[in-house]
Formats: C-alpha cells, sequence, structure tokens
C-alpha cells in the first residue's frame, strides 16, 4: 500500500521545482561569468588593459569643488576623486530631495486651493516644469537665466557679508576662535534644549487636562534664538568669522556654493517638485471628504484639520511614489557635467575614465554607486512610510 | 548621461564582439560595407563642423575625406559619427569606428594603454589661454586665483593642472563635456579664462558674439600633436591611413593639386610624382589598395596645403612659417617618402 502511494523521485513536483530552481541558478551565474570572461578576453585582445592599479595613482587634473574630503593637486589619487563625486553627487541630492519636498507640497497645496488664480498659478506651474526635459532646463536655467543676470565679481550683489555673482554665492564661515569657548557655548546650549523639551512636555500635560494650548513652537524658537545668542555672548564669543574678500579675480576665503551647484540644484528642485506637487494633491484628495466633516463637527479648527486629519491619512498616498521621485532626483543628478558641476559621473566616469581608460572598471563603480544610493534611500524612507502607515480596521 | 550610457554601450559591445576581434581586418570590413566610419568631433570649425550646406567640412573630416577616397575611390562615402571628449576612445576601440579623427592629442598612456595607434598628425597645436580683453591681463602668469572654463576629460586639463602647480598658481576649474558649452560659459562669465588648444580657441572665438572682445595670451604651455588614431592590431589598417595622410602632405611637397593632377598623371615630371599619382610602382597594391589611391585622395580632397587653405585658414590661423608649415618651408610636417 505504501508503496504503491510513494511517488517517483522524478515525479515529486517539489523536487522538479527545487532542480529546475537550482538549474536556472546556475545558468544565470554561469551567464554572468561568461560576460565577464569574453569582456576582459576582448579587451585584452584589443590591447586594453583591465586593472584596479589606477586607483592609486595622482589623479593628474583638480577637482575645484570639494566641501568635505579635501583636494590636494598632485597628492589626490583617482579613488580619492571617486569618494569626492560620491560626496559632490550626495550633496546635491540631499539638497534636492529638503528643497523639491518642501516646494512640492507647497505648490500640491496651493494647487488645491478654493483661490482660483492661486490653483490656476500652481497647475501652470506643473504642467510646465514637468512636460519639459530635464537637461534642457538645467542648461536653461544655467545658460539663459543665472549666468546672463548675475554680474561679474567685482559688480557683485552685496548683501552685507553676502555676495552674488556669476561664480556663485559666497559666505562668511565660522572659525573658533577658543576651543574652550566653544565647549561651554555647546553645553550651555545642550542645556537650553532640554529645557525646551521638558517645557514642551509640560505643556504638552497641560493641554491634556485643561484644554489650553501654548504656543510651544513661538516660545522654542525664541528661546533657541534669543537665548542661544545670549548665552553666546556669556561664553566670550567662541567663534570667529572667515569673511569673502574679493580678490583679483573673485572672492577668495568663506565659503562658496558654485554657480553649477547652484544651477543643477534649482533645476532638480523645481523638475523635481512639479511631480511631488502631484502626489500630494493625489494625497490629499484620497482623504474622504467626510473626514474633513468629522474634524469640523468636533469643533476642530481649519489648522488643525488640516495638520491632524487630513495629512497624517494623505500621506499614506503621497510616501510611496514621492520615494521614486527622491530615487529619480538623485540619478538625475547626473546630468551635471552639462553645467560644469563636479558629480560622480563628471568626475569619475567622465574625466578619470578618460584619462584612465579604465571604463569597465569605472562604469561598473558608477552603477553600483547608484545602486547603492537608491537603495540606501528607499530603504530610510520605506521605514518612515511603515511608521505612518495607519493601521486600517 | 547620453555619453555614459553610450560609453557603456561600446563596452557592452565590446564584450559581445568576439568575431571581431577574430577578423580585424578593417580593410575589408569597410570595404564590405562601402563606406568609411569616421569619428569627428562635429563642433569644431576648421576642424569637423557642418557648414552652410549640412555639410562635415574641416581638417579632421578631410582626414576621413582622403581615406575613404583612397579605399573605396569616392570621398563621399563617409558616416561621420559626432563623439565627445569622454566617448572617443571607447568607440574607437569597439568598432563603432574605423578612424578617429577628432583633433586627438598623441601621449604615451593613450597609445600605450588604450589599445590604439597613432598614425600621424595632421594639426600640430599647443595649449593656451584666452582672456576678455578688458581684463587687461598680458601674460599666463598673472592668472593665479582664476576660474578657467575647460572641456572635461581631454589633456586640456591635464596641462593646466600641470602649469599652474609648477608656477604655484591656484585656480578653479569649470569643466564642461563640450566646447561649445566651454564657450558659453566663458561668455557668460562663468569663468574669467578660456582654455583649449590655440587653434580651438580661435575657432570658439569665431563664434562668440564679440570675437574681438577676447584675447588670446601668448604663452603655449604644451605640445599637442594632433591626428587620427586607429585600433591596434590591424597593421594593414594602420599603414593605409597613415600612408593617405602622407600621400596628401608629400603631394604638396611635390606640387600636386587637386587642379594639376590631372596633367601630372598623363605626364608626371618626375618619378617621385610618378609613384604618387600611380602610374609607377606598385605603391597602392602593396597597401592593399587600387593603383589609384592617391590619386583619388588629392583629386578629391586636395593636398595637404590646399585643405588647410580651405578649412584653417578661415578660422583666422595662418599657415606660413607656421609648425604646420612644410619642413622645406620652416614648418615640422615631413612625410616619409612613398616608394
Amino acid at each position: 500500500m505504501t508503496d504503491q502511494t510513494r511517488i517517483p523521485l522524478h515525479r515529486d513536483p517539489k523536487i522538479r521545482a527545487l532542480v529546475v530552481q537550482i538549474l536556472a541558478l546556475v545558468l544565470v551565474l554561469y551567464g554572468g561569468y561568461s560576460i565577464f570572461e569574453t569582456t576582459v578576453e576582448n579587451l585584452n585582445a584589443r590591447g586594453i588593459q583591465t586593472s584596479t592599479a589606477f586607483f592609486n595613482e595622482v589623479a593628474g587634473f583638480k577637482v575645484g569643488f570639494s566641501p568635505i574630503l579635501d583636494f590636494t593637486l598632485g597628492e589626490t589619487t583617482y579613488l580619492e576623486v571617486f569618494f569626492i563625486g560620491i560626496q559632490n553627487t550626495i550633496l546635491v541630492a540631499v539638497l534636492g530631495i529638503i528643497a523639491a519636498t518642501l516646494l512640492g507640497f507647497f505648490i500640491g497645496v496651493m494647487r488645491l486651493s478654493p483661490n482660483w488664480l492661486a490653483s490656476r498659478v500652481a497647475l501652470s506651474y506643473i504642467e510646465m516644469f514637468r512636460n519639459t526635459p530635464l537637461l534642457l532646463q538645467i542648461m536653461f536655467w544655467n545658460f539663459a537665466i543665472f549666468l546672463p543676470s548675475l554680474p561679474a565679481p567685482k559688480d557683485s550683489i552685496e548683501m552685507g557679508v553676502f555676495f552674488l555673482n556669476a561664480r556663485g554665492f559666497h559666505f562668511p564661515t565660522p572659525v573658533v576662535d577658543s576651543g574652550l569657548g566653544l565647549f561651554i557655548w555647546l553645553l550651555l546650549l545642550v542645556a537650553l534644549v532640554v529645557g525646551m523639551v521638558i517645557f514642551a512636555r509640560r505643556a504638552r500635560a497641560r493641554f491634556e487636562q485643561t484644554g489650553q494650548r501654548l504656543p510651544v513652537f513661538w516660545i522654542n524658537t525664541a528661546a533657541i534664538l534669543v537665548g542661544g545668542y545670549v548665552l553666546y555672548l556669556i561664553s566670550g564669543s567662541p567663534l570667529g568669522f572667515d569673511e569673502p574678500i574679493l580678490g583679483r579675480f573673485n572672492f577668495k576665503g568663506g565659503g562658496q556654493l558654485p554657480l553649477p551647484l547652484f544651477s543643477l540644484w534649482f533645476a532638480l528642485t523645481i523638475y523635481t517638485s512639479a511631480f511631488i506637487a502631484e502626489n500630494v494633491r493625489a494625497g490629499i484628495q484620497s482623504v474622504s471628504h467626510g473626514q474633513t466633516e468629522a474634524a469640523h463637527a468636533l469643533g476642530l479648527s481649519r489648522k488643525d484639520t488640516i495638520s491632524l486629519v487630513v495629512i497624517p491619512q494623505a500621506l499614506r498616498v503621497i510616501i510611496p511614489p514621492t520615494i521614486s521621485q527622491y530615487l529619480n532626483l538623485t540619478k538625475n543628478s547626473s546630468l551635471a557635467v552639462a553645467v560644469g558641476y563636479e558629480e560622480l559621473v563628471a568626475v569619475w566616469a567622465g574625466i578619470t575614465l578618460n584619462n584612465t581608460g579604465q571604463a569597465l572598471i569605472i562604469i561598473a563603480m558608477t552603477i553600483a554607486v547608484y545602486e547603492c544610493l537608491s537603495l540606501l534611500t528607499s530603504a530610510v524612507l520605506n521605514w518612515y512610510n511603515r511608521r505612518v502607515q495607519l493601521s486600517e480596521r | 548621461m547620453k555619453s555614459t550610457f553610450k560609453v557603456a554601450a561600446s563596452v557592452a559591445a565590446a564584450a559581445f564582439a568576439v568575431s571581431q576581434v577574430a577578423s580585424a581586418a578593417t580593410l575589408d570590413d569597410v570595404k564590405a560595407r562601402g563606406e568609411l566610419k569616421c569619428g569627428i568631433s562635429g563642433g569644431v570649425p576648421g576642424f569637423s563642423a557642418p557648414n552652410d550646406a549640412g555639410r562635415m567640412v574641416g581638417i579632421d573630416a578631410a582626414v576621413c575625406d582622403a581615406v575613404a577616397a583612397a579605399v573605396l575611390g569616392d570621398a563621399s562615402k563617409v558616416t561621420y559619427i559626432p563623439l565627445t571628449a569622454k566617448e572617443r576612445f571607447t568607440a574607437l576601440s569597439s568598432g563603432e569606428v574605423d578612424v578617429l579623427s577628432r583633433n586627438t592629442t598623441h601621449t604615451l598612456t593613450r597609445e600605450a594603454s588604450l589599445g590604439l595607434n597613432f598614425t600621424y598628425y595632421n594639426y600640430i597645436d599647443g595649449q593656451g589661454f584666452m582672456v576678455k580683453k578688458d581684463s587687461g591681463i598680458k601674460s599666463a602668469l598673472e592668472l593665479d586665483g582664476a576660474s578657467i572654463c575647460v572641456q572635461a576629460g581631454t589633456t586640456t586639463e591635464l596641462n593646466m593642472a600641470d602649469y599652474f602647480r609648477n608656477n604655484k598658481m591656484d585656480f578653479t576649474p569649470v569643466g564642461y563635456e563640450t566646447s561649445t558649452q566651454t564657450r558659453e560659459g566663458f561668455e557668460g562669465g562663468a569663468c574669467d579664462v578660456l582654455t583649449s588648444d590655440k587653434s580651438q580657441l580661435a575657432a570658439l572665438r569665431t563664434e562668440m558674439k564679440d570675437p574681438n572682445g577676447a584675447v588670446l595670451l601668448p604663452e603655449t604651455i604644451s605640445k599637442e600633436p594632433l591626428g587620427p588614431v586607429v585600433r591596434q592590431g590591424d597593421d594593414q589598417w594602420m599603414d593605409i591611413v597613415a600612408f593617405t595622410l602622407y600621400a596628401l602632405i608629400n603631394a604638396e611637397e611635390a606640387g600636386i593639386t587637386s587642379k594639376n593632377i590631372d596633367s601630372m598623371k598623363a605626364n608626371p615630371p618626375n618619378p617621385d610624382v610618378a609613384r604618387i599619382v600611380g602610374t609607377e610602382g606598385n605603391m597602392g597594391e602593396m597597401l592593399g589598395l587600387s593603383a589609384d589611391w592617391a590619386y583619388n585622395a588629392i583629386k578629391q580632397v586636395g593636398n595637404y596645403g590646399e585643405i588647410y587653405a580651405r578649412t584653417v585658414e578661415p578660422i583666422g590661423i595662418p599657415r606660413a612659417g607656421s609648425v604646420n608649415d612644410l619642413w622645406t618651408r620652416g614648418g615640422i610636417l615631413y612625410a616619409p617618402p612613398i616608394r
């Protein structure tokens, strides 16, 4: 009896499935391996050497903008240029994501405004910027708007210690005059922040007991601005400022936001915010009107209705497509070479590739970086998304 | 982005093109195709840029025309493929083009590590700097602290870095992808200085809104021998490209022009001319070409001097007595004899 019901191995669906999967895996791995082998062999046959030996060679060109990592002409190696490229890509991506989110939210809400003019303005904004190619927009802002309209360094637009010209935006940077003073100031600041947190908790407890509200946000903002400045004076003004000074050609000293970065950032922000605005609109419209009416019936103000009822529910719809927009923005930053911003594709997949000829390694590494950045961004945002998802009943 | 994709695609093409490696005879491929694929810049007046009629003209384009005339008998059978500085070498080594004639500087690194062979030079250049006239700058040594517009990924960028390091000066590079963008950046004030090979600077100046508002500084900071490049491992093809160029230079030396070549062929004044026009010896046969290979090239494209006069002279670079003149007239163009 048992012998007859036993299925022969080659008919067992579990085993068959397993065998098929192993075979498929082996085929894919072999395919990948043979592509790699053929590539290397062919490149060798053409006299093109593929090796990572160039990593430690000194880069013969200069990278002009590297805010955190240090670039020294004649010392920095190609591998360090790679990291500088990643740094600059991340910089413009982070700046762009923050700005595009704020602007996109604003435009999205404006699009739903009952004011006819406001909603039409938002609509034209969205339709104009999402329907033209990004590369065109980047070049338009840089070559047609910013470069012709901004003055030469000698005639810079002056705003106190800030200067704006065709090379970029120049600002003073803090330098530590007294290390001890800075330490004391930071210590006092921490104490101030702890005090603010305690105050916020008390205020919340009071609100829950009595229903009376305190303007916590404004009080805390005032406290950090006024208190921070007073404490700064108490600790003996530990910071000095390195101010930009006009040299023969341009400003020296202080910090600089170069025009290429600014143009790229601006274009990426405008372009991406148009898409985010549509996500925001979709999210808000997905919240049933009954929710708003119920909130009004409970006596919530219009502001509270939006911030406590509509937005939390809208976020469920807004976040997933917005993640894609963040990823797009990061990848689109590779168009920077058109305006001369020194991000990964420009300095690594461009200049370094051309100087070393190591196309295979360099392109593979560039792909890997974008892959990692994208996976990282989506991991963080998916985690946030899970947090804001409401549990449905 | 687009160009990176092209590079990636070329790498992929190189990976799969097994058969192409086995039969490395570019000559056979070109003959079978009936057309020469020529990598050019496409945006540098005097070297390769479309004219009013949409035809690609310039001294780089002319080299390809001459090779097509020598190999296929018809100078018009050329497909020009515009390449950026970044794309050019991968495009050549992957077989996307047969000849790279794109103001490309001959260097050891490129020769030895990229699988390329440089043939000879069709233009000998040197890097210079251009500034706005109203800046009052007279020498490159006054450029400490300047922002400089440059085409990214070129030897220009490397020479500039060396020059400033040698002279203990600081600078900020503003790297663009194409030479047109470097000009736009310079005109718009994104930089104080525009740097490139001097011939390119002259060419770019012709495209400026105010050509007289820009001046070339006297310094020449590098040697830039520019010439056509072919793939390594195909010696026959290398010989063909090199000797087509030599033929154009020798023709000028021997006084053969596109106008008088027919009478010269009918009645060669000396054996040198007879060998070039193909009435004596079997020069073409040795290269794997027909006997009238050089005749076709010179007849249809002109000798080196004629080409220079109609392409580079108009952008404002006179030839007489410059390095690009014949060795017999004080220049350094010196082609091996065709015999």
